[in-house]
């Protein structure tokens, strides 16, 4: 990676600082700045304690109109839930419910046709708008950044912040640009760019950064695949990822529910049209990918760097050198179960998790039902399949994805973030091996001491209906 | 907030890179509604499957059970943007964490409650390490006025924080508060914004009932 803030050109600016200028209300020094927030969005389990501060503080959400609210962490993902069906989400729900209703936010209720997973739904109500800020308390909300919006996670304390002043103090990121040269091969998808992104790089590359994903094969990408990049930037390192928009984002959000309409869309389309990089801009760290030789990616270890083409190896901890790394990895290892230079493929697998904000959106439960169908998941494999949003499940069910992952012998889930978060009793036990399209490989993330491999949605299908890690390519068509 | 001055305290050191938020504070705690966060800190690691503690772990030691400081690897607080992980350090005694650089949300997070991060080079975390073990008590003092980070009698490094999160530490300001203050420059903020980018603001009064 190369610093060339040096040669900045006079008056170019990224799309990230065009966006960043647009928002600043005040200058507050000491390099602070306080930004307008034009959209916050608010989920269920962390958001009380924000809520409790204000009624301490006897004061109103400032712009509930720009505040849009959804259950999807802890809500049971049973065909048939309700709000005690996950009994420990039961006081998360109703103080959630109670909340929006008291302070008059938009909400999407357990039973809305637009509930889903917060990050989900942001784009596909058209809530989340290029040029926008964003920010709700989960740091996946980087996923917005897909339709040109500058969007990241926060902690509750600044969502107190943002609903009592419906703006946020920031320090102004570094501008980090990753050019995507070359065209992905067959078999070969968004979720496994990334984490070959990510493995390069590693999981501190983006601290610090804003980055924008740009050139061919950034281009290329449907938005859905843009917004399973721009989702894992928190893994990369970066609060914040984002995707300069074009007519694909423009036909995406035309007509969504709260997208602009009429005159307001064509006006909002002309000024979208100049958020981009201008041709001079620099940034402060560059590097360039070529997609053309990806392989599909899995995790081996406990952290998102640590991912390999599906024909690597293991690692061997010993020849690491520096002690602090080489510990690292050792625990990885052990906590995996998995030996120093063991191929990945045919290691066995227990459970398969379809779903999550990275990769829960209808395109991802087609890629998955194309190897599923006509086939059974392996003896002895629990696989799950969770729509990201209740209209992605409507719509695969009119299209009869459901009927595909049953008659194969997979769970077919209503829409949250069950397996990835584990906080809504959808977990794995302890020592079992799961392969996931989720997005953290993280010790325990999926149940306390929990197996986690990272993958795409072809390659859980594929491990699922084989009962061991392997190269779904091999299984297509 | 409660201020940050001056901490003197046992320091414990976990030295691995890349610790997430979600080994700070598993989510089992975060749903078990009413939990103690403190308890729960690297719930993972400290305690068995079975509950009981796991007395390999270095909190779980005699001499660091009363840890107020944490030394550690690069990248700490990666992950999820969860407020509880700072909460659960806070809750445990820990104010301060040294580490060669943080998760930027768990960098935020921790100003917003009074804890703070020190950012030093791997080579100075490794010399307070090396110093605190061989001292008769892993002892550091930790100075937010004079910047610096010492073992009593031994080194003394100095680090550097932005003064605007040093002022706001060291006097526990209120940031909503502050922020509260400049309604004035909002309101004129959205009544400009409301003309150029009126699409912004009138989708969702629509919905408001």
């Amino acid at each position: 990676m190369t610093d060339t803030r040096a040669s900045t050109s006079p008056g170019s600016r990224t799309l990230f600082d065009k966006i960043w200028d647009d928002h600043v209300v005040a200058d507050l020094g000491n390099g602070a700045f306080l930004l307008h927030v034009d959209r916050h969005l608010v989920h269920e389990m962390t958001s009380y304690r924000a809520f409790d501060a204000l009624r301490r503080r006897g004061i109103a959400v400032r712009n509930p109109e720009l505040t849009f609210a959804v259950v999807d962490h802890v809500v049971a993902t049973s065909l048939d839930r309700a709000d005690d069906t996950n009994p420990a989400g039961r006081p998360f729900i109703r103080m959630w419910r109670q909340n929006c209703d008291e302070f008059g936010i938009t909400h999407f209720d357990i039973d809305d046709h637009r509930q889903g997973i917060v990050h989900v739904i942001g784009p596909e109500l058209g809530i989340d708008l290029p040029g926008c800020t964003l920010v709700c308390g989960d740091s996946h909300t980087s996923s917005n950044g897909a339709l040109g919006a500058l969007a990241w996670g926060i902690g509750a304390s600044e969502v107190e912040h943002v609903l009592a002043t419906q703006t946020i103090i920031q320090r102004k990121p570094k501008a980090m640009r990753i050019w995507f040269d070359g065209e992905l091969g067959p078999g070969v998808c968004a979720k496994d760019l990334i984490l070959y992104v990510i493995g390069r790089l590693g999981t501190a590359a983006g601290r610090g950064y804003t980055v924008e994903y740009a050139g061919p094969g950034m281009s290329a990408l449907s938005i859905e695949g843009r917004l399973t990049v721009c989702n894992m930037s928190i893994e990369l390192g970066a609060r914040a990822g984002l995707i300069a928009p074009d007519d694909r984002t423009f036909d995406y959000l035309a007509g969504r529910e709260f997208a602009p309409k009429g005159r307001e869309w064509e006006d909002a389309v002309a000024h979208w049209r100049a958020l981009r990089s201008d041709d001079h801009a620099t940034f402060d760290a560059e590097t360039v990918i070529d997609c053309s030789p990806v392989k599909p990616q899995i995790t081996w270890g406990t952290s998102p760097q640590d991912v390999v083409a599906v024909d690597g190896r293991v690692p061997d901890p010993s020849t690491e050198t520096d002690p602090v790394r080489r510990r690292t990895l050792e625990q990885a290892l052990a906590y995996i179960g998995l030996a120093p230079g063991a191929a990945l493929a045919g290691t066995k697998i227990d459970y398969a998790f379809i779903g999550s904000c990275t990769n829960g959106r209808y395109s991802d439960l087609v890629a998955a039902a194309e190897i599923a169908r006509g086939r059974k998941v392996a003896p002895g494999v629990r696989a799950l399949v969770v729509p990201g949003s209740t209209q992605i499940k409507i719509a695969a069910e009119r299209a009869g994805l459901d009927r595909i992952f049953r008659e194969a012998g997979f769970e077919w889930r209503s829409a949250g973030c069950s397996m990835c978060v584990a906080g809504n009793g959808d977990t794995v036990p302890a020592g079992k091996r799961c392969i996931s399209t989720s997005n953290r490989n993280f010790e325990g993330r999926q149940g306390p001491g929990s197996r986690t491999h990272l993958a795409s949605p072809a390659s859980v299908a594929a491990a699922a209906v084989s009962g061991a890690i392997v190269d779904a390519r091999t299984l297509a068509g | 907030m409660q201020t940050f001055d001056k901490l003197t305290g046992v320091a414990a050191p976990l030295l691995l890179e890349n610790i997430n938020t979600d080994a700070i504070i598993p989510v089992p705690w975060i749903v078990n509604f009413g939990q103690d966060l403190g308890m729960g800190l690297f719930g993972g690691w400290r305690y068995g499957g079975d509950g009981a503690e796991n007395p390999a772990f270095i909190l779980n030691q005699s001499s660091y059970r009363e840890a107020r400081i944490l030394l550690t690897g690069q990248n700490f607080g990666c992950g999820s943007s969860r407020e509880e992980a700072v909460w659960a350090l806070l809750g445990f005694g820990i104010r301060c964490v040294i580490a060669p650089s943080f998760g930027d949300i768990f960098f935020e997070n921790s100003f917003k409650n009074g804890l703070l991060p020190v950012v030093l080079e791997p080579d100075g975390v490794a010399t307070l390490v090396r110093e605190t073990a061989a001292a008769r008590a892993p002892i550091l003092t930790v100075d937010l006025e004079s910047c610096a980070v010492g073992v009593p009698g031994g080194s003394s490094l100095p680090f550097t924080i932005q003064e605007g999160r040093r002022r706001a530490l060291r006097m526990g300001l209120d940031e909503v508060d502050l922020t509260l203050a400049r309604v004035a420059e909002i309101d004129a903020f959205q009544a400009a914004d409301r003309s150029r980018r009126p699409w912004i603001y009138r989708q969702g009064e629509r919905h408001i009932r």
